[in-house]
C-alpha cells in the first residue's frame, strides 16, 4: 500500500462526502419536521379492528413513518398491547423498516428512479404477505 | 452522461432548498413547532454524526483494498452464494439509517455489484441483532424466529425480482 494509493482513496472518500451530504442534510431535516409535526398518538387514533383493512393501513403508515427501527417495534408492541391485529402490527412494522417514502428522492437520485420505486412497492408489498405468513405460521406452532 | 451528472448534482440542492423552505412555511404558520423541529434535526445530527463518520471510514478502506475485479468477484454477477451471504450479513450488521449507506452502496454499484445484493442488503437491515431483546419482550422469541426467517427469506426473492424487473423494463 503506497502513500499515493492513501492519498487517492481519501480524495475519492471526500467527492463522495461533497456528493451526498446535502441530500442527507435534506432528509435529516425532513425526518425531523416530521417527527415534530406528526406524533405518536395519531398511530392510536387510525385503527379500527378490519382485518382487511388494518394491514394495509399498517403497511402504509409504516411506510411514511420515519425513525430508528426499534421505534417501530416499541410502537408495534404498544400497538399491540391495545388490541391491534398482529397481522397489522407485523405490516406496520416491517414497511417502516424497508419502504422509504420520505427518502424515495435520495434513493432516487442515487440508484435511479426505476429502482428506488420498485425496490419500495416490492418491499410495500413483502411487508403484507411476511404480514399473512408469519401469523399463518404462529398459528401453527 | 455529463448532463445526467449536472442534472442529478443540482438535483440534491434543490431537495435541501426545498425541505428549508418547508422550515421557514412552517416558522409563519407556528414557531415554536418550527423551533422544535429545529432542535429534533441537531439532535439527529448528533445522533447520526458517528454512523457517518464509521460509512466514510468503510469508504476510506474500501477504496484503499477493494477494486472494480475483487467487487465483481465477491458481490457481481458471478459471486453466486457468497455474494448473498455477504449482503444478508451486511445489511444485518450494518447500524445507523438506511440513507447513510446510500454512498457506498452506489460506489460499491459503479464498481459491479449486483442489484439484487443492494435489494437484499437493504432487506436485511429489518433483522437488527440489537434489538432482539425488545423484540422478545414484545412479541416472543417463536415470533421474532418466523420473522426473522421471512425477512431473510424475501430479501432474496426481492432482489432475483428486482433484476427481473429491471431487466424488462431495459427490453422495453
Amino acid at each position: 500500500m503506497t502513500l499515493l494509493k492513501v492519498k487517492e482513496s481519501f480524495i475519492k472518500m471526500l467527492k463522495s462526502f461533497k456528493q451526498i451530504f446535502p441530500m442527507i442534510l435534506g432528509i435529516i431535516a425532513l425526518i425531523a419536521l416530521f417527527m415534530t409535526v406528526v406524533p405518536k398518538s395519531f398511530y392510536n387514533i387510525i385503527f379500527t379492528g378490519n382485518k382487511i383493512i388494518d394491514p394495509l393501513l399498517g403497511a402504509t403508515l409504516g411506510s411514511i413513518a420515519i425513525g430508528q427501527p426499534i421505534t417501530s417495534y416499541i410502537i408495534g408492541g404498544e400497538f399491540l398491547n391495545h388490541g391491534v391485529s398482529l397481522i397489522a402490527v407485523i405490516a406496520f412494522i416491517l414497511a417502516w423498516v424497508s419502504v422509504g417514502t420520505i427518502q424515495l428522492p435520495a434513493e432516487s437520485m442515487v440508484f435511479g428512479k426505476k429502482f428506488a420505486i420498485i425496490r419500495n412497492l416490492m418491499s410495500f408489498v413483502s411487508a403484507l404477505i411476511i404480514a399473512v405468513l408469519t401469523t399463518l405460521t404462529l398459528s401453527f406452532l | 452522461m455529463k448532463k445526467i451528472f449536472i442534472k442529478k448534482n443540482k438535483g440534491k440542492w434543490i431537495f435541501l432548498v426545498l425541505v428549508m423552505g418547508l422550515y421557514l412555511v412552517l416558522a409563519f404558520v407556528n414557531f415554536s413547532l418550527a423551533k422544535e423541529s429545529f432542535l429534533e434535526f441537531l439532535g439527529l445530527l448528533k445522533t447520526i454524526f458517528p454512523i457517518f463518520a464509521l460509512v466514510l471510514f468503510f469508504m476510506f478502506i474500501s477504496g484503499l483494498f477493494l477494486n472494480a475485479r475483487k467487487i465483481t468477484r465477491s458481490l457481481g454477477k458471478n459471486a453466486g452464494l457468497k455474494g448473498w451471504f455477504i449482503s444478508i450479513i451486511g445489511g444485518i450488521l450494518s447500524t445507523g439509517p438506511s440513507y447513510m449507506w446510500y454512498p457506498l452502496l452506489s460506489e460499491l454499484k459503479e464498481n459491479g455489484m449486483r442489484d439484487a445484493f443492494i435489494v437484499a442488503f437493504f432487506y436485511n437491515r429489518a433483522v437488527k441483532i440489537s434489538i432482539l431483546p425488545m423484540m422478545i419482550y414484545y412479541f416472543g422469541l417463536s415470533f421474532v424466529i418466523v420473522l426473522t426467517f421471512y425477512m431473510v427469506l424475501f430479501s432474496i426473492i426481492n432482489g432475483v425480482l428486482m433484476e427481473k424487473f429491471l431487466k424488462l423494463r431495459c427490453k422495453d
